[in-house]
């Protein structure tokens, strides 16, 4: 069978991605978890983050933040205060499936990486918040972890010479406490509202300590970065965007998957090799939302040679914020994928912040009438106003997420609003005037 | 934002089953001393477990366990959706995914299965063995439509296969949980076009291996 895709198997980090294989210690061992774990610690502190820093790899989460660099905002020596790791499992951007895979069946990969990293912090423990309806998932992780207490992996007077316990946590079904500051309320036991910044999590996270939360992809890969070299990491995808990523891709391919590939493959090659392609052929695609529902989506023309990466997504004015490809062919109406989005964002807004509580439901309840095309062609620039009023006016990225997928609706299918307007308004034989946007 | 209340009928008293109550302990364990609070979800998830669902005297009980103030865990119940509020199905409690990448695949024609099969949505079903919602992103998107059904989740669902699903709740059985298109997890159906390389499950990868870029020291040594 010819190699389908970029990246070679024995490049890939996530051997067990489908759980053909067994997820136990025995068989996480058996390609290559907890390999030389030891030595990589017993480099030191700074070796870890440098060579993680010079690895090139970016936070697998969203944003796209070097994650040598935030290690390195942790206190040098700690002092009355414990140092602790938090890991974001929280997965629930809309498209996003890829941590459930690592925590369901390569879930030694991830407690690795946890001791690696909270060894670099300083760290003696680390929490794993996992988002509530992933049961399954953290009945698994669960067992991972006892398997490592019990080979002494980790725990008190562990072979690797570090203290270091793990703890699994859930939540309780809130999107928002997938933001690092909300995610800390509600593991302390409260309502998932995020905090201001500053004081950051690197001064004042966890119960008032200094906390740095990782996603779950950036911890996990980081043993095997450190066992193959950052070089080879570097290696895969354009500069300043290296390695591998989880790319999960959903709606309409003939065969939606998640697959690890290299960073930058391009948007075709990643469909028509893993995926099947579009449905119904290439040409019937009509738009991508590229990172999972908070990036603006991106038409049909610019995804032919797009590669994947977070440098050239964000210079087409959108991302690749989790690598949750949401694929729209041509039988999707646009308008209302979009309004479905903005009632999740309403539904999630944490209600801390007026524009965000407010504007969500005006924005959804405005996109509903967009759907039908009950709207005056003028409130496409007033509801295009009012995502700019939410954007960048909150506490957190929920607002601006709440409006990037409605700007990048106006942006480029402004005419598909403008024609449903047109053809509700040809339905009614005796059009007067239009109804109030706000209700 | 989803307001939330809590049910008007609520029930006399609340009580921790010994199991429920070992279960919370052990959660409480995790956090250090005096951070109990830290378990207040994983024990209104035990208590939900427990009865179905999360009444006031449950609230109650959670609070005067963890040392909170009432009013702290009310607010945790009514912030997190996963906390239902009133009684739901003896059978199933059916959350079906309506975020758009399901919405793409087709979860409108599974909730109207649930519509025709059990009744409106977030309503206890006449016969009380069901209770459906539409919930949102569930992150199983590449295995979309998909439900999850009491803990659990179903996934690549059509309307024929969930109708089944339900009918099997229904009288009694556990149906198996999982994609219900015939592949395992999330590889492309009809067989994955990735890790077939055998030799990543040959131990080689367990062998013993030197360090890249080791410190100096280490390289004289």
């Amino acid at each position: 069978m010819a190699i389908k895709g970029i990246l070679e198997d024995k490049d890939r980090i996530f051997t067990n991605l489908y759980g053909f294989q067994d997820w136990g210690l025995e068989g996480a061992k058996q390609r290559g978890a907890w390999n030389a774990t030891k030595d990589i610690l017993s480099f030191g502190r700074d070796w870890i983050i440098t060579n993680v820093k010079n690895s090139g790899l970016r936070g697998r989460g969203g944003a796209g933040f070097s994650t040598g660099l935030k290690w390195s905002f942790m206190p040098k020596e700690v002092k009355d205060r414990p140092h602790y790791l938090v890991v974001n499992a929280d997965e629930s951007e809309p498209g996003t499936c890829k941590d459930r895979e690592i925590m369901r069946h390569d879930p030694h990969l991830l407690i690795e990486g946890c001791l690696i990293a909270s060894f670099a912090m300083q760290a003696h423990a680390a929490y794993i918040y996992l988002r509530g309806e992933y049961v399954h998932e953290r009945e698994r992780l669960e067992a991972a972890v006892r398997q490592a207490y019990e080979a002494k992996l980790i725990g008190k007077n562990n072979i690797h010479g570090w203290d270091f316990d793990v703890f699994v946590h859930h939540g309780g079904g809130a999107y928002i406490c997938g933001e690092e500051t909300a995610l800390l309320e509600s593991l302390e036991g409260k309502k998932g509202q995020p905090r201001l910044k500053p004081p950051f999590p690197a001064g004042a996270g966890l119960y008032g300590c200094p906390t740095t939360v990782n996603n779950v992809e950036s911890i996990a890969v980081v043993g095997t970065i450190l066992r193959r070299g950052a070089e080879w990491f570097t290696g895969f995808g354009a500069p300043n965007n290296a390695g591998t990523k989880l790319f999960c891709v959903s709606g309409h391919v003939e065969r939606p998957c998640n697959v690890e590939e290299a960073m930058s493959i391009p948007f075709r090659k990643l469909i028509e090799d893993h995926c099947g392609g579009i449905r119904g052929g290439w040409g019937n695609l009509k738009a991508v939302i590229p990172g999972g529902s908070s990036v603006p989506m991106i038409p049909a023309e610019q995804c032919e040679d797009l590669p994947m990466d977070f440098d050239s997504l964000r210079a087409l004015g959108s991302g690749l914020g989790t690598a949750a490809v949401i694929v729209m062919d041509k039988s999707t109406d646009l308008i209302k994928a979009i309004a479905r989005l903005s009632y999740f964002y309403k539904h999630e807004s944490c209600g801390q912040c007026t524009p965000c509580r407010e504007g969500t439901g005006w924005m959804w309840r405005v996109m509903e009438r967009m759907v039908k095309g009950d709207a005056d062609p003028k409130e496409i620039d007033t509801l295009l106003e009012v995502t700019k009023q939410v954007e960048g006016h909150t506490i957190c990225a929920l607002g601006d997420a709440a409006a990037w997928p409605i700007q990048g609706l106006i942006r480029h299918f402004r005419h598909e609003i403008e024609d449903r307007i047109t053809l509700y308004r040809s339905s009614k034989s005796n059009f007067a005037g239009h109804s109030i946007a706000a209700e | 934002m989803s307001v939330r209340r809590l049910c008007a009928v609520q029930p006399e008293n609340f009580e921790f089953k010994p199991e429920t109550l070992e279960k919370v302990n052990w959660w409480i364990k995790k956090y250090p001393e005096n951070r109990r609070q830290s378990a207040v979800i994983p024990a209104l998830w035990l208590v939900q477990k427990q009865e179905g669902w999360v009444s006031e005297p449950a609230i109650t009980a959670v609070a005067k366990l963890l040392n909170m103030p009432q009013i702290r865990v009310y607010e945790v119940a009514t912030f997190y959706t996963m906390f239902m509020l009133e009684p739901v199905g003896s059978a199933a409690l059916i959350q079906v995914c309506g975020t758009t990448p399901c919405q793409l695949r087709g979860s409108e024609a599974l909730m109207k299965v649930c519509k025709d099969r059990i009744g409106p949505k977030d309503k206890l079903s006449a016969d009380g063995k069901f209770y459906w919602q539409e919930v949102e992103c569930l992150g199983a998107c590449t295995n979309a439509p998909m439900a999850m059904i009491n803990d659990y989740y179903y996934e690549d669902l059509t309307p024929e296969n969930l109708a089944q699903i339900i009918d099997d709740f229904a009288a009694g059985k556990q149906p198996k949980p999982g994609p219900y298109n015939g592949r395992q997890t999330s590889e492309p159906l009809g067989g994955a076009t990735s890790l077939l390389d055998a030799s990543l499950y040959d131990g080689s990868a367990a062998k013993k291996i030197k360090i890249p870029n080791a410190p100096e020291a280490e390289v004289k040594a």
